[in-house]
């Protein structure tokens, strides 16, 4: 109550150096403070660091090696890990150390592209329907939910089926119904959004739909965005490994982890390294993923914020 | 409660149907035939596989028997397969994936409740940490590879359990276990994060201060409203165990509908593909429909309609 009655008079000349005492630091902003939350937790951040080795090994790696990853040493062949060859050789005597770093540039890669394609549809989708809302709003989620209510594995094998093999074919089934997990995000938190008072305030203004949207609206979206994105890369990179392991993937001489894996299983008694060394990077790169995941929505979710 | 069931079901329906005219346009967009081979076949022959299979008609006559046999639950021929039906084959291998897909179901609800109970319970404690790192593990760990880890070590190195191949119980743990090792995981923290949410509310507060011991609390009050999320969960959960076989058949040599699948794929065997793929689609729809219906009768607090739609 005394809040309430004392809120809009002016600060005594006591209460204002009580205050001052009071709130003796730095003012801190929204992204900051996540930033500091994010470090303070070690699992994400040491996920995080993971993560930039593996970006920097995939870029750089290839070119230190003195093997290429198609020449073949057929008097080589199923050597295990040795001094010689870091990660052992293939039934081709190819060197594994070189084919995993290029397979990680390909999984990276279609991992990346993917995610950022759907962020970019996504966001579009989910913003425009959450803005026009009524009739048009429900045809389009309606939409979303059907294609959403299709198995998403599914439809991604049958693209692959019709449109055959290559990296480019993959990103294209990855994203073709893999847009509508951001659509429902970012509509549900525009949706929150439109009825806070700082929209309204805008509107009020006369800002335009358009500024609206991208001054107001999707910069307080970038939290959950980011959080998504995050956590598609990894499902991104298990599908696409998914795909190649049963043979719909990437096409030889080219590797990624996942046909790698899939030709390491038919030796898994004898060799068993050609299999775990693309597994296990598959897993490391899925759990860094997780992991970072996990830790900014800790960090930047603030429902979660108790 | 009719008028609800009606609308889900129309829905249902709808959504299958959608399925259905889509694989079917894409399957017929592919270039080329599904008896192209490297061996030409001669063109009386040719002409007389088109007219038996009858792909001789116009697209939307096809289309349109199509659709008649779906009606009749008839998905029509292999074309790689002579004198088998695609049903014959999903009849053939459903049973099998069924079984392993419910034990796996079984198991991971069981271990991923109990593990987020543990979880729970014992709140930032090092038993937390534990289980909360396995979830981890399972949640970023794909069931192929640790299917074929597993089969490495416990089977092959170990002797623990039979490499491959099926028919007796021992035969289905290690594949039952890596199908479930993912969705062990989610239940795990979704249980966990419920629970923790559910602690903190007032009437677990009340149940406390009017004496009830802590088993009572949590069988009679915290259970059973923080496991509400995790029933909702359970159509994606279905899907993830039911692409996961695809992969974990193949590796263990189960002859189930997952490895047909695959093998269709490798064989290029159109009919099989989309007999398949809309079969798996209408399992999984009728999943989450029953989970939809269920949900209701769990929770008293959601009426029929208001399911899905506005609740402000």
């Amino acid at each position: 109550m005394t809040e309430s009655t004392t809120l809009f008079t002016p600060l005594t000349a006591e209460e204002r150096s009580l205050a001052k005492e009071q709130f003796n630091f730095k003012a801190s902003s929204f992204w900051k403070e996540g930033f500091i939350q994010f470090r303070s937790n070690r699992l994400a951040f040491t996920g995080a660091i993971l993560l930039a080795i593996l970006f920097f090994m995939a870029i750089v790696a290839p070119f230190f090696t003195s093997y290429t990853y198609y020449e073949t040493h057929l008097k080589l062949k199923n050597l295990p890990p040795s001094s010689q060859f870091w990660f052992g050789t293939d039934e081709l005597g190819r060197d594994m150390f070189t084919r995993v770093w290029y397979g990680a540039r390909i999984s990276l890669f279609v991992g990346v592209m993917a995610s950022i394609i759907d962020l970019v549809i996504g966001v579009f989708y989910g913003s425009i329907s959450a803005l026009l809302g009524g009739k048009r709003e429900e045809l389009m989620m309606r939409v979303a939910d059907i294609l959403y209510s299709i198995p998403y594995l599914l439809v991604v094998i049958m693209l692959m089926v019709i449109i055959g093999p290559g990296i480019t074919t993959i990103i294209i089934a990855l994203t073709i119904t893999g847009w509508i997990g951001m659509a429902r995000i970012v509509r549900s938190q525009i949706l929150q959004l439109k009825q806070m008072d700082f929209i309204k305030a805008a509107v009020a203004m006369g800002a335009s739909r358009r500024r609206i949207l991208l001054k107001h609206l999707i910069p307080n979206c970038m939290g959950p965005i980011i959080i998504t994105v995050t956590l598609t890369i990894p499902s991104a990179i298990f599908a696409e490994a998914f795909l190649s392991f049963l043979g719909l993937g990437v096409q030889a001489p080219i590797a990624s982890w996942g046909t790698m894996a899939n030709d390491g299983l038919s030796a898994l008694r004898f060799y068993p390294w050609r299999l775990f060394f693309p597994a296990g990077f598959i897993s490391i790169t899925m759990l860094c993923f997780n992991l970072v995941g996990d830790g900014l929505r800790d960090a930047f979710d603030p429902r979660l914020k108790s | 409660m009719t008028k609800f069931l009606i609308k889900k079901l129309s829905y249902l329906l709808f959504s299958l149907f959608v399925v259905a005219t889509l694989t079917f346009f894409l399957m017929h967009a592919i270039p080329g035939d599904p008896f192209t081979q490297d061996k030409a076949i001669p063109e009386e022959i040719l002409q007389a596989m088109f007219k038996h299979y009858g792909l001789d008609q116009p697209l939307y006559i096809q289309y349109i028997d199509y659709i008649k046999g779906l009606l009749s639950f008839d998905l029509g021929p292999s074309f790689k397969y002579q004198g088998r039906t695609v049903n014959e084959i999903i009849a053939e291998g459903f049973p099998v994936s069924l079984c392993l897909g419910v034990e796996a179901l079984v198991f991971s609800v069981i271990a991923g409740i109990t593990l987020g109970s543990i979880a729970s319970f014992k709140y930032l404690k090092w038993q937390d940490h534990l289980t909360m790192t396995i979830a981890v593990l399972g949640i970023s760990i794909p069931s192929f590879i640790l299917a074929t880890f597993m089969q490495y070590l416990l089977a092959m190195k170990l002797d623990l359990f039979p490499v491959a191949r099926w028919g007796t119980f021992s035969q289905t743990v290690l594949p039952a276990l890596s199908l479930a090792a993912l969705p062990m995981a989610f239940i795990a923290r979704l249980t966990r994060s419920n629970m923790i949410e559910v602690f903190q509310q007032d009437y677990v507060q009340t149940a406390k201060s009017k004496g009830l011991n802590s088993f009572q609390i949590v069988t009679r009050h915290v259970i059973r409203n923080a496991l509400l999320p995790v029933v909702t969960f359970l159509g994606p959960l279905a899907a993830a165990i039911l692409t996961g076989s695809f992969a974990v058949e193949k590796i263990f040599g189960i002859p189930g509908l997952g490895q047909w699948f695959v093998l269709s794929i490798t064989n290029r065997d159109y009919t099989v593909i989309m007999g398949t793929t809309i079969f798996y689609s209408a399992i999984l729809m009728f999943c989450v429909f029953v989970v939809d219906i269920l949900y209701c009768f769990i929770d008293p607090r959601i009426k029929f309609q208001e399911v899905r739609g506005s609740h402000d």
